[in-house]
């Protein structure tokens, strides 16, 4: 059952550009487990989404199977949803995206969903580059059935069942640099200060972005000698710096360390600050990003934050030259022939 | 010796080895006859391999207009030592076979009931021409111009085609009509023109076009507003994509911009492919895949999804023999209850049978409005026969005054205006519910679509009551579908007549042709053509009204007497099996002998539980 939030709300909720307040992007009430990693990104998707002053109808919302994938239902209440087939989320948002280039696509997934049953559509999705944000809710176990160890489970952790995993894991940032992804990020459900500026820059970021966000599964596999637990992830997160997404015409007022900071503008006209902590990243070289991820991976840290960023990305649009014009505003005067191009095709066939 | 004497009725059998250009020489000499006014009907018969097999053409020349397969060859020229066993074998007593004697035959395949001419084509060849390629490309060319001797066709025909052909290539006009030359002149000077079968310029062709039928579909996605393509290449379905993607670079880049008013994406798998048409589809883009079965199985989950979230989906199934991989470049309509059926639960999906290159193009069309107004799957079910072959056809038309038909969308006036909007809430009675674009209203309007079930405004429940009440109007739009999708096609034998035939598809020339057999012998059935799933009102009636019914099909599984049975609740009593299922497109003379066996006796075992390998030609 969904259930609805109940509409009251603080007279004095502050409004974005558009005159909406935050309670404008949420959506029914979870229904997943108290204190679920998921519910903070939902949170930090309607802060993102709240802050940048999207129009939320113009967001197109898709999932496959799974917690995470029940999660759309939990934010973006006026946007249309699409919870589809289990790890198939990938194909059926480059066919939305393909039929109106105008709306925002944001898909949700799980490790489950993305990086067993819908390896192969998100590393297709991620190489052609397809204007969309992926975030992969990752707690590295199935939670809807209870628990079992996902693909993005690091050899050695172990569930609430006890048993260390003994398979090595899928790295789903590595595997989307490789695959060909344009916006590389990782982030922790509980740190929304990283999470909600990256979930705004990838929103504006044209071309495939990914976000894997550690979220751990409270119920199933936050227990001690998990690698995915609160904890664990407290722990052991280093972050590769700062982002600041900055809305187009507004002044920077933060002030940065010299020779550590980069502005970044956005193709439409929006910038993106980052202040990098990380001394040995380039996080707008695919080599560097690369040695970076491998690097805390054998110190055995986990490495968020903006990962890789191709400046020049183009997406799956302007490889295919489609037209300025939504496909699905075309009509007949534009997309039929008429009968006098079928007589000169019959006459070519005598 | 008997000779088989015939003007303008003949069955010719090309025996070729693939990859070496043969193709486009044998359809050098299928349209011929066509321009000199003869219907024809040519099938190639080719392994799933691209160089060194195997590969045989068949063309099938009939005045009277008959276009299916018809059994049997009178003629076979022959230029593949591999086959030649068999090809002399499956030459019809009296007939002719040809063949290249720059090697002697092999004095133990000689028949002596057949008539043989040799004719040394390499020897031709390798005095002609130095360049290894040329010698095996106008060995082809050299052949057709010796045949249009040997069946006193109108060599001017032949030229004036090569001109055609190689219009914008002038320099390549002269050489292939210097081969033709030194073929025909071989045959005048060696052997005695025209032998017992020939042809003479006639008038039956009128304004038909010689076409494949995935063409025609390709062509019927362009004029059917698809915007959005996604697929696999799977054999038999990828020229369908291709003929689509060739039109479309012709009519669909905008003048001004350069830019595409389509979008083709080649997908990493038919699962992904199918999961593009219907993102597409839900966000109010026309779009469709083609695949073949192999495709159909994996892409049976979304049609699931797509049948139970009701969004439109267009699927162009063009069938091969299975099981599995089954043959793939050989014919089959074997699809058709997995098709009906697909995907898990209680689904029923909408099934189309063309069987024309111009049905094509129309149903093709016809596909993308009725996957929007009846907002569910509509999965076209051609053919390799159909679809890779050359087939005379009505030419194709288009209304210009035609509307697409985009069926229930609410708008984003009629929303601010206050009409109640629930996705699922059948408002109109006929099931059929509204549904919105994505991004069409601020604030009303959007809903949440998804594989699990919901109430009438798209909120997820497991209530009991609500998912019953959704799948009953599913069963409901189902009757409402009936009323959209082509009838049946009748045609009365002018006599009573208790005892009928069924056919679908590729089937159909075949059993007309068998019919006029069984009448010329005193035996008159009714036939009627299924043209769409569900049944019609008409197809029940039709079947009510004979004792028994003949359903001739293309698959070992009898798979649309099953479906029949399945709807209607027939007993296996009414309905009797007519099959061909060795991968060849069914022949009239097959359908005759099936059915006088099955006059002349036992009446209670089903036929096709009878069947014995090596008994359905």
């Amino acid at each position: 059952m969904s259930y609805q939030i109940p509409k009251f709300r603080h007279p004095e909720l502050p409004v974005n550009d558009l005159g909406y307040t935050k309670a404008d992007y949420e959506g029914s009430i979870s229904s997943l487990c108290a204190g679920c990693g998921h519910d903070s990104i939902s949170g930090a998707i309607v802060m993102a989404c709240h802050e940048l002053s999207l129009e939320p109808h113009k967001i197109a919302k898709l999932s496959g199977i799974g917690c995470s994938s029940k999660s759309p239902t939990y934010f973006l209440g006026k946007s249309h949803g699409f919870n589809s087939v289990h790890g198939r989320m990938p194909s059926v948002v480059t066919g939305a995206a393909m039929a109106n280039r105008d709306l925002m696509y944001l898909g949700v997934s799980g490790d489950g969903d993305t990086a067993s049953i819908g390896m192969g559509q998100f590393a297709h999705v991620a190489r052609r580059n397809l204007n969309m944000v992926y975030i992969v809710m990752n707690n590295g176990c199935y939670g809807l059935t209870k628990g079992q160890d996902s693909a993005t489970a690091d050899e050695g952790s172990a569930s609430k069942k006890g048993d260390a995993n003994v398979y090595s894991a899928i790295d789903l940032c590595g595997t989307a640099l490789q695959m060909g992804a344009t916006f590389v990020a990782r982030s922790f459900s509980g740190d929304k200060g990283q999470l909600v500026p990256l979930i705004k820059a990838a929103m504006t970021h044209r071309g495939f972005a990914l976000i894997d966000v550690i979220s751990p599964c409270v119920t199933f596999n936050n227990n001690p000698g998990s690698t995915k637990s609160y904890e664990f992830v407290r722990e052991h997160a280093e972050a590769t710096g700062t982002v600041d997404f900055v809305p187009m015409r507004k002044e920077i007022t933060t002030d940065y360390k010299p020779g550590f900071s980069h502005e970044v503008t956005m193709h439409d006209g929006s910038s993106i600050h980052l202040y990098k902590v990380d001394e040995e990243l380039d996080p707008f070289n695919r080599r560097s990003a690369m040695m970076t991820l491998e690097d805390h991976r054998e110190s055995g840290s986990i490495l968020t934050g903006l990962i890789y960023m191709d400046r020049d990305s183009r997406d799956l649009h302007d490889v295919l030259e489609t037209s300025q014009r939504p496909l699905n505003e075309l009509r007949e005067g534009d997309l039929c022939p008429g009968n006098k191009m079928l007589e000169n095709i019959n006459a070519s066939l005598r | 010796m008997k000779r088989i004497e015939s003007l303008n009725d003949f069955v010719i059998k090309f025996a070729n080895v693939n990859g070496t250009g043969s193709a486009s020489a044998n359809n050098l000499f299928a349209k011929a006859l066509f321009r000199m006014g003869l219907p024809v009907c040519p099938k190639n018969i080719f392994p799933s391999n691209i160089q060194g097999l195997p590969t045989w053409y068949e063309v099938r020349v009939s005045e009277k207009g008959y276009l299916g397969r018809r059994g049997g060859t009178d003629i076979v020229l022959s230029v593949n030592p591999q086959s030649m066993a068999q090809d002399i074998q499956d030459v019809e007593p009296g007939g002719y076979f040809i063949y290249d004697n720059t090697k002697p035959l092999d004095l133990r395949l000689l028949r002596n009931d057949v008539n043989i001419i040799g004719i040394p084509l390499t020897l031709i060849c390798n005095e002609q021409y130095k360049d290894p390629r040329q010698r095996q490309l106008f060995k082809n060319v050299i052949y057709v111009g010796a045949l249009a001797a040997l069946l006193d066709m109108d060599f001017k025909v032949l030229t004036r085609l090569v001109e055609d052909q190689f219009k914008g290539k002038e320099k390549l006009v002269l050489p292939n009509i210097h081969a033709l030359e030194l073929g025909h002149q071989y045959a005048r000077t060696n052997i005695e023109c025209p032998i017992g079968i020939r042809v003479q310029s006639s008038d039956k062709v009128g304004d038909k076009i010689l076409l494949d039928g995935n063409t025609a579909l390709g062509l019927g996605a362009i004029y059917g507003g698809a915007t959005v393509a996604a697929w696999y290449p799977i054999t038999p379905s990828t020229s369908v994509v291709d003929a689509y993607e060739k039109y479309a670079r012709r009519v669909r880049i905008d003048p001004g911009t350069g830019r595409r008013n389509y979008a083709i994406v080649q997908a990493e798998d038919e699962l992904s492919a199918i999961g593009m048409v219907i993102g597409a589809s839900w966000n109010g883009a026309r779009a469709f895949t083609a695949t073949s079965g192999p495709g159909l199985s994996l892409m049976s989950e979304f049609l699931g999804l797509a049948y139970f979230a009701e969004i439109p989906t267009v699927l162009f199934n063009v069938q091969r023999a299975g099981p599995s991989t089954g043959m793939p470049t050989r014919t089959q309509q074997s699809d058709v209850l997995s098709a009906a059926y697909a995907s898990h639960g209680d689904t029923k999906q909408v099934l189309l049978f063309p069987s024309t290159p111009k049905e094509c193009f129309d149903f093709g069309a016809l596909s993308f409005d009725l996957a929007e107004r009846l907002q569910t799957p509509i999965i076209l079910m051609t053919d390799l026969d159909l679809g890779m072959n050359d087939n005379m056809s009505e030419p194709l038309a288009w209304d210009d005054d035609r509307v697409f038909d985009r069926g229930k969308v609410m708008t984003a006036e009629q929303l601010e205006e206050g009409v109640e909007f629930g996705r699922y809430l059948d408002v109109d009675g006929d099931a059929i519910c509204y549904r919105t674009y994505p991004g069409t209203h601020p604030s009303k309007g959007a809903f949440f679509t998804r594989g699990t079930s919901r109430d009438e405004y798209a909120i997820y429940t497991e209530k009991g009551e609500e998912y019953e009440k959704n799948m009953l109007r599913l069963m409901r739009k189902w009757e409402t579908i009936k009323e959209y999708v082509p009838g049946p096609e009748i045609v009365d034998c002018g006599k009573k007549a208790d005892t009928a035939v069924l056919y679908y598809g590729t089937s159909e020339e075949s059993s007309r042709e068998a019919l006029d057999y069984l009448a010329e012998e005193g035996v008159y059935l009714d036939a009627m053509r299924v043209r769409s799933f569900p049944f019609n009102q008409e197809v029940e009636d039709f079947i009510d009204q004979h004792k028994q019914v003949f359903v001739i099909e293309q698959n070992r599984d009898a798979q649309l007497r099953t479906l029949l049975m399945a709807e209607f609740e027939l007993g296996p009593d009414k309905l009797k099996s007519v099959l061909c299922f060795d991968g060849t497109p069914i022949s009239a003379r097959n359908i005759r002998k099936q059915i006088k066996q099955h006059l002349s006796g036992n009446n209670v075992t089903p036929l096709h539980r009878n069947i014995v390998a090596g008994d359905t030609k």
